[in-house]
């Protein structure tokens, strides 16, 4: 176990290396500079800046600059925020993406499975085809018209709900559902079809054939086995959220990473792009990480070991 | 000898987009203590269907009791609520299925799936369950009890699955074990032990044991009496000995020619040509009367009564007629049938 984890996070800093790599030169490759603007900044003081941030040495001197600092999980400081440094945006808007993002995790896994549980019970009965028909609009209605939606509905016709902005957890509803809705749809589907496999399948007999109740049958003996799918499922489902939450963000203005990260990008804050970056693919990678390990908990058949042939 | 089970005139339809399907119709047998009925048949016969409806394991719809009743200790369980099948699934009756490799929960200990029942059912704490399990697999003989039930299902072999799924259906003691097709899934080695096993337990605790096979070599094995279904019917019940050395009805000749023999000096697999009738709209006779060599312009248009030739043996054929032709077995199904 000790030994997998520790081989799965070599893994990670290897493939961390290449995001860094990939993104430095990508960054680089695109037009423009941080200093670029409308009005036209003396050459002068363009020499001075780039002398100060460093960025008049040749690329290879920045790439290995860049890399030993991130090494030491160190960003630099921002472009265009003065007098900020990446991690002190980092920690200061993080905070509140990972609420949003586990409140919105959180609904997705708890409705959407509950939803496809509920649908492969009532199979092809009026319940299915309801819970099918939310997942169908679910899925096909972007996360920005659904915020939009929401944000008429509760906050603009009915005054329920604060419109935007993020101070209390009444803030966060809206947001959450709206970033939530999409892999929530998706997860109801994964779930029925999975449940309606295992409630058709030989162990379930066996199980009512001892003479346990309906009740328990599809409590002990299918959800366990019908959310598989679901669990591996869980590592999209993070970048899902992460993705999404560049756009929900925005909308709700909530002083997010993901709003950080835009905000970056049409700056062209290296810095800020890179920390970022660097940031939510470690978020990322550690979350799959998560999600294999509970996968090999919960399926005895999955074993977590470092040997290969096991 | 104390009967434990009858069915009477029971008839199961399934409701389906193409129509009503008529998956048994009419069939009549009874089980006693310590016995083994073995139902054989090819696949669609009914024979699944009908054993699965005595533990009204049938979804119901799309499946729905026509007609006839299943006493089980004089008593109709036909109509019995879902409340009451769970006090007898497990205790009065056990089941064991045909693929070991999927009839037990792959995500749960071997030792949980077997104490479960037992634990609903006789109000066991977790020990004494625990106990009883480890005698169980002892019984069931796997080896190394202790280890194995805490082991999942996958650490098992496929024979040792079997005798798993065999432990969880006796656990609660019950009077009546429904096997179908118990061996199909394993290979010949592992098919006997299993067969002695089922064996052992029925002379030890007087068991009632309905068999569900194709294959005839398990039941000249393992039955006392057999009843031959086809089309939804059984068309032939008799001792094990009747069965095979007297038989009377053509399709029961058909299934001991198709037998493969080791003796037969042309090797050819024998087959009875034809497939069995669609029972969306069974035939109005007899329904095998479409793939019988002997069949007579009656036997197309009336169901033939069932004809006793022994008190064991019973035959629904128009051949035993008194006014039909004489018509003698073939030679080729006694060769090589001893037993």
């Amino acid at each position: 176990m000790l030994k997998y984890i520790l081989k799965r996070l070599v893994y990670i800093v290897v493939s961390l290396f290449f995001i860094v790599t990939i993104t430095f030169f990508l960054m680089q490759a695109a037009p423009g500079g941080p200093f670029t603007s409308e009005r036209k900044v003396p050459p002068k003081i363009e020499e001075q800046l780039n002398e100060a941030y460093g960025l008049n040495e040749p690329l290879y001197i920045q790439y290995k600059d860049y890399l030993v600092n991130v090494a030491k999980w160190d960003f630099g400081p921002s472009f265009k925020q003065k007098g900020q440094s990446v991690n002190s945006i980092i920690n200061r808007s993080f905070p509140y993406s990972l609420i949003l993002g586990l409140e919105a995790i959180f609904l997705a896994l708890s409705i959407g499975v509950f939803l496809g549980v509920f649908a492969a019970l009532y199979h092809n009965k009026f319940g299915d085809y309801a819970a099918m028909i939310f997942a169908v609009l679910g899925i096909s209605v972007p996360s920005f018209i659904l915020a939009t939606i929401l944000q008429y509905i509760f906050a603009f016709k009915l005054q329920m709900l604060p419109v935007a902005r993020f101070d209390s957890f009444a803030h966060s509803i809206l947001p959450a559902i709206a970033l939530a809705t999409t892999p929530l749809a998706f997860i109801a589907r994964l779930m029925r079809s999975s449940m309606l496999d295992v409630l058709n399948s030989d162990y379930i007999k066996t199980a009512k054939a001892k003479g346990l109740s309906g009740r328990v049958t599809i409590y002990r003996h299918g959800i366990r086995n019908a959310i598989l799918p679901v669990i591996s499922y869980i590592g999209p489902l993070v970048i899902a959220i992460l993705t999404g939450s560049f756009i929900i963000e925005r909308i709700f203005a909530i002083p997010g990473l993901g709003n950080e990260f835009v905000e970056s990008i049409t700056n062209r804050d290296y810095t800020v792009i890179m920390g970022t970056t660097v940031f939510f693919s470690v978020l990322l990678l550690v979350s799959i990480l998560i999600v294999d390990i509970i996968y090999g908990l919960i399926d005895p058949r999955i074993k977590i070991t470092g040997k290969k042939e096991d | 000898m104390k009967k434990l089970l009858e069915v009477n005139n029971l008839s199961i339809s399934f409701h389906t987009y193409g129509g009503e399907v008529q998956a048994v119709r009419d069939v009549n047998f009874d089980l006693h203590e310590g016995e083994t009925l073995a139902i054989v048949g090819e696949s669609g016969s009914g024979k699944s269907v009908t054993v699965q409806s005595i533990m009204r394991l049938l979804s119901m719809p799309p499946g729905e009791f026509k007609s006839g009743s299943i006493l089980m200790n004089g008593e109709d369980i036909v109509h019995k609520t879902e409340k009451e099948m769970e006090n007898i699934r497990g205790q009065e009756m056990g089941m064991i299925f045909q693929d070991p490799m999927t009839s037990l929960n792959p995500t749960m200990k071997v030792g949980r799936q077997i104490t479960e029942g037992l634990i609903k059912h006789q109000n066991m704490s977790k020990e004494e369950a625990k106990e009883r399990g480890l005698e169980l697999l002892r019984l069931v003989g796997i080896p190394n009890p202790e280890r194995r039930i805490n082991q999942y299902p996958h650490e098992y072999s496929g024979g040792m699955r079997q005798r798993a799924v065999i432990a969880i259906a006796l656990s609660c003691d019950p009077k009546i074990l429904i096997a179908d097709e118990p061996t199909t899934a394993l290979d010949v080695t592992i098919q006997a032990q299993i067969l002695e096993l089922l064996r052992d337990i029925q002379s030890k605790r007087k068991t009632g044991i309905v068999l569900i096979t194709h294959d005839l070599g398990v039941v000249a094995n393992a039955a006392d009496r057999v009843a031959v279904m086809y089309g939804g019917k059984i068309v032939e019940t008799g001792t094990v000995d009747e069965i095979f050395y007297q038989p009377k009805h053509p399709y029961t000749w058909g299934l001991l020619g198709s037998m493969p023999k080791v003796d037969d000096a042309k090797g050819d697999l024998q087959s009875i040509p034809g497939s069995p009738p669609d029972l969306k709209d069974p035939p109005k006779g007899c329904p095998f009367a479409a793939r019988c060599p002997h069949a007579m312009k009656v036997c197309d248009q009336h169901m033939p009564d069932y004809i006793e030739s022994s008190s064991t043996q019973k035959t629904a054929c128009w051949l035993l007629d008194e006014r039909a032709p004489k018509v003698a077995p073939p030679e080729n199904i006694f060769a090589g049938g001893d037993k």
